[in-house]
């Protein structure tokens, strides 16, 4: 057989493996659901990349199979092969063109990269603040609304202003298909507008410590009534004395101010630090060595200063060091606000002893 | 220094450090027999051992264990079993450096610590919530880094890595010594400190090996933990400290490896004697011991979860053995700095006569330009690693935006090396797939100066695209559209060499041993690994990629096609050529044959869960993504690969002894080291060879590459 009869052989076999590998690429690599007007270009590029990786993939592996078939060397046959060693031509077509190829490519990012990071009409500003770990969305629309659920109506453009209190952290909704990192002593952006109805999740993408892989918090999109009545019930701010300590507590817990749930379990779960359940009147022993009885003073010393009696196992620094003040905030809010005196560290103790 | 050197080679304390040899390794099988059958009787509900068993049997059973190991120590470090293979064995490695370097580092490390700890106590300094606890000893931060900085210096005295360069000091002659140390066995030299390139390469290749395999270890034991969502057996913290450990243990096998490579075939191949200079090819290899300790202590102490990029804040106040971590790696630039401008020089410098830059071996090229990276890359991470230890255990400010450092910064200093390493890793491996081909299609190979400089080409590219690892950190716009239109180039000299390789293919004459296999499965591999590169290079595309499995699956095929199965074909291919002794070509294939559908399926596994939106470095995932049954298929293929490489190390132990000798040529290559009988002498060309024609001009009738030079006149 001459040297074009193979060539034309392969050729129709990267052309065939080309169309083959896309259909199982499609299969195999898929994405999730595009919830966001971002993640319609996005996805489009993600298309073309696919093409691109079942061309070369095709290109490159049917030569070599199709070398390894045709050109293997018989038993007998000891003689070297032909006496070829360049071709200029061959060698000038395959660095030009790929760099043409991708410099397209590059260009095409950068352009595509300019439409989604610029300012949409009528966007709103919600902030995000990510801590070890947990998330608490802020929304300075509706009378500064903190919750810790990311609630959106369809078709409103958003723009989430991203801080964190401690360590890297990153904004991920794959649905949405944008990332972005918070970096502790700045203000990161990142804008989309969700499209379609439905419960994600955002996930935190950069690794934050123990609690990483949990830290998860829900994004709600949402018709524009359902978004309205949302809003209504969560700016429902309950009248604190009329709630039992223990209830209060619990409000207190999952609060995305405080985030006690982020690392306390209510049922027993090892989380990044001791579980809730049957704590109060448990014995701890401690890392120093000493052991204690946990009671009410061990909780409240404990809140106010996280690293002076760690339990045995757990580390140091990861409680935040400022609850103290945070709580103070929270208390005195309600007394301008309500009138009530609360004592949030009581109500978090009455709350562990209905968890026996 | 010569003290240490005599007390470390005298009898009795021969003895004693064989004795407690003996005492730990009796400890560990005593403790590993005591967790079995604490696992069997946990899962036993009714019936239970009676107590007196926990009171009586299994201390004294344990004792019995620890006592019978110390008296066969002993007694082999006294020389009482030197009739036995393992009685001269255990002789020999407990004189050996290893065993002598590892207790020069436990006594410096706790000398360390007192020094700091005891001057705290001393000026009455109360010790802060920042104490490490270990084995009921409680002590500082600070006390622990300086422990770990003075624990590399007294390994290095202890093993007698230092003693000539002291001897200078004090003006002592110091010949250069060859063979094993006096009294002592031919292959007991694989034991010290040697400065033949030859046995430092080799000593390079079995703990690149072995390296390997306990990274690989640690591997398989977080995939076990993803097998189901929920949690398994591993918390989060040992999973973290886990993965952690894999990435930078993976990165010193990687690093052994290529010190392998360059170490035994670049001399070989340039027709020098040895490296330029000896004594530091030793100092490369013996400084990266202590540094892998200090990694596998900092899992020990405390742990860490910052993976091995330990980016600030977290790094700041995550648990302290990520100070150990960073130490160990800052170590091992050493070993790289060291190592790169022995491979620069020797090759500027000592080629044999008619070798000019364009007539080198590919292989050189490649090697040539992972060394200058490794030269001029390598300090910065260390500067990113300085900078953090400084910061947290002494204070100063950097990273932390708190005390208005930047956190951003970090990343920049810590990924200009860190991604022109990951061309380190795999150019040499590339220069083997280029080198191996031409053998076994007997052709030449395809645009040999094309390949020469893509080499070239792509380290230079690699300098200028660290910031594609911070797409999505959130640094100046501006910033980010030049970093992806120089990361996208990238592809084009990667490019050059696949299609080169493709065309040395076309029209050969192709056979398939098993070398040949791994440097085709190579190409395979790195072919899934470089398609899956442009994607994370589009900012639009990399900000739902980033930090996903889909990163995990093209990094992971573009060290295993660049770096670990050409490295195994060439552990193949110069087997015959370092012992003498063919392997087993069976067993060869059958590594292959699991290996390389292994690999494809875990890569595209890996690549599949990433892109449907599993996260990297999380030690649980929400089950609603329904990505378990893809989490068991890499696990799986994980399993598969981790067998394959132990057929491979078990085919090299045994071939060694009992497989045939192997012929002068068994490839019919044209390099030089195949024109003379295995294994080379102590100065590799007992007659100088001349570069008479083209390296890879198979096919040309009458052509040849080298030939022996005409006796000396």
């Amino acid at each position: 057989m001459n040297n074009s009869r193979h060539l034309a052989i392969v050729a129709v076999l990267i052309v065939v493996a080309t169309l083959l590998l896309r259909v199982f690429f499609g299969w195999l690599f898929t994405l999730p659901v595009a919830a966001s007007t971002q993640a319609g270009p996005i996805d489009g590029f993600f298309s073309i990349h696919f093409w691109m990786i079942s061309f070369l993939f095709a290109l490159i592996m049917v030569l070599m199979l199709y070398s390894a078939v045709a050109f293997r060397r018989r038993p007998d046959d000891h003689e070297d092969g032909p006496h070829i060693h360049s071709n200029t031509a061959l060698e000038i077509g395959w660095t030009v063109i790929p760099t043409v190829i991708v410099l397209g490519f590059g260009v095409y990012g950068a352009i595509l990269l300019n439409n989604l990071i610029a300012p949409q009409q009528g966007e709103i500003t919600i902030q995000v603040e990510a801590r070890q770990w947990g998330w608490k969305f802020t929304y300075p629309e509706h009378d500064n609304l903190v919750s810790g659920q990311l609630a959106l109506e369809i078709g409103q453009p958003i723009v989430l202003e991203l801080s964190s209190v401690d360590v890297l952290h990153s904004f991920w909704v794959p649905e949405f298909r944008m990332k972005q990192d918070l970096v502790p002593g700045r203000t990161t952006t990142l804008r989309l507008e969700p499209t379609k109805e439905g419960s994600y999740k955002v996930r935190c993408a950069e690794i934050c410590g123990t609690g990483h892989a949990d830290m998860r918090a829900e994004v709600l999109v949402m018709e524009p009534a359902a978004y309205a009545a949302w809003i209504e019930e969560a700016s429902n701010v309950p009248v604190y004395a009329e709630l039992e300590p223990a209830e209060r507590g619990q409000l207190w817990y999952s609060d995305p101010n405080l985030n006690c749930v982020a690392c306390h379990s209510a049922d027993g779960t090892a989380l990044a630090g001791p579980t809730w359940q049957a704590i109060i009147g448990r014995q701890e022993a401690l890392a120093d060595g000493s052991s204690v009885v946990i009671d009410a003073d061990y909780i409240r010393n404990s809140v106010l200063d996280p690293n002076a009696q760690i339990v045995a196992g757990f580390q140091p620094n990861v409680m935040p060091q400022n609850l103290a003040d945070t709580i103070g905030e929270i208390e005195q809010n309600i007394l301008d606000t309500q009138g009530t005196e609360v004592d949030i560290i009581n109500d978090l103790i009455a709350f562990m002893e209905t968890l026996q | 220094m010569e003290f240490i050197l005599k007390i470390t080679r005298s009898k009795g304390a021969h003895a004693i450090v064989s004795g407690i040899f003996g005492a730990v390794i009796g400890l560990v099988i005593a403790l590993a027999l005591r967790s079995i059958h604490d696992a069997i009787v946990n899962s036993l509900t009714i019936i239970k051992p009676p107590q007196i068993a926990y009171d009586f049997l299994y201390p004294t059973i344990g004792a019995l264990l620890v006592a019978i190991h110390t008296v066969i120590g002993l007694g082999s470090g006294v020389g009482l079993f030197h009739n036995t293979r393992l009685g001269r064995f255990l002789y020999y490695a407990g004189a050996s450096a290893y065993v002598w370097g590892l207790v020069g580092q436990a006594i410096g490390l706790l000398l360390g610590i007192g020094i700091i700890d005891g001057l705290r106590a001393a000026l009455g300094y109360t010790s802060d919530a920042a104490n490490i606890q270990f084995a009921g000893i409680t002590f500082s931060e600070g006390a622990m880094v300086f422990g770990a900085i003075l624990s590399v210096i007294t390994f290095l005295i202890f093993g007698g890595v230092l003693t000539d360069w002291f001897k200078w000091m004090v003006g002592a002659e110091t010949p250069l010594h060859h063979g094993a140390p006096e009294g002592m066995p031919e292959w007991a030299r694989y034991l010290f400190p040697d400065v033949n390139h030859k046995v430092i390469g080799i000593q390079y290749g079995y703990t690149s090996v072995f390296v390997l395999l306990v990274g690989g270890l640690f591997a398989i034991l977080f995939r076990l933990e993803l097998v189901a969502p929920g949690f398994q057996y591993l918390e989060a913290d040992q999973f973290n400290t886990l993965f952690s450990a894999h990435g930078i243990v993976m990165i010193v096998a990687i690093l052994l490896g290529v010190g392998a490579m360059i170490n035994y075939l670049g001399p070989i191949m340039i027709g020098a004697s040895d490296m330029a200079f000896p004594r530091l090819n030793a100092f490369s290899y013996w400084v990266g011991i202590p540094s892998i300790t200090l990694v596998l202590l900092a899992m020990v102490l405390g742990g860490w979860d910052t993976g091995w990029v330990a980016y600030s804040p977290l790094a700041l106040r995550t648990s302290a053995g990520v100070l150990l971590f960073m130490l160990g790696f800052y170590i091992n630039g050493f070993s790289s700095i060291a190592g790169s401008i022995n491979m620069i020089v020797t090759t500027a410098t000592m080629r044999a006569k008619g070798m000019s830059l364009f007539r080198m071996p590919i292989f050189v090229w490649a090697a040539l330009a992972a060394s200058l990276i490794q030269f001029t890359a390598t300090q910065t991470v260390g500067v990113a690693l300085t900078m953090t230890v400084a910061e947290r255990a002494i204070g100063l400010t950097f990273f932390n935006p708190e005390t208005g450092g930047n956190p951003i910064l970090y990343q920049h200093i810590f990924w200009f090396y860190s991604h022109p390493a990951v061309y380190v890793f795999i150019l040499p491996g590339l220069g083997i797939i280029s080198e191996l081909l031409p053998v076994f299609t007997r052709k030449p190979l395809f645009g040999y100066r094309w390949i020469a400089l893509s080499s070239l080409g792509i380290a230079f590219v690699g300098f200028l695209v660290w910031a594609h690892h911070m797409f999505t950190s959130g640094m100046n716009d501006a910033l980010r559209i030049p970093f992806m239109i120089a990361t996208m180039l990238v592809a084009v000299p990667t490019g050059v060499k696949f299609f080169s390789w493709v065309a040395t293919m076309w029209g050969g004459k192709m056979s398939f041993e098993t070398p040949m296999l791994f440097v085709l499965g190579a190409i395979s591999v790195f072919l899934i690994g470089g398609i899956s590169g442009p994607i994370l290079g589009t900012i639009p595309t990399d900000l739902h990629l980033h930090d996903t499995y889909w990163v995990v699956g093209h990094f992971h095929a573009t060290m295993f096609g660049g770096f670990v199965f050409p490295y195994f074909a060439a552990l193949y291919y110069w087997y015959p050529k370092i012992t003498g002794h063919m392997y087993k070509e069976n067993l060869g294939k059958l590594h292959f044959w699991l290996m390389v559908p292994g690999f494809w399926v875990m890569s595209f596994g890996q690549m599949s869960a990433g892109i449907f939106g599993m996260r990297r470095r999380i030690w649980d995932y929400d089950p609603s993504l329904g990505l378990q049954t893809t989490h068991i298929m890499i696990t799986l293929a994980g399993l598969v690969i981790g067998w394959s490489v132990l057929i491979m190390v078990y085919n090299f132990a045994v071939s060694a002894r009992t497989e045939r000798v192997a012929e002068t040529n068994p490839w019919k290559s044209r390099s030089p080291e195949w024109q003379v009988p295995s294994p080379l002498p102590e100065f590799n060309y007992d007659v100088p060879f001349e570069v008479v024609g083209e390296p890879y001009d198979y096919g040309l009738a009458d052509s040849v590459y080298t030939k022996a030079m005409a006796a000396a006149d």
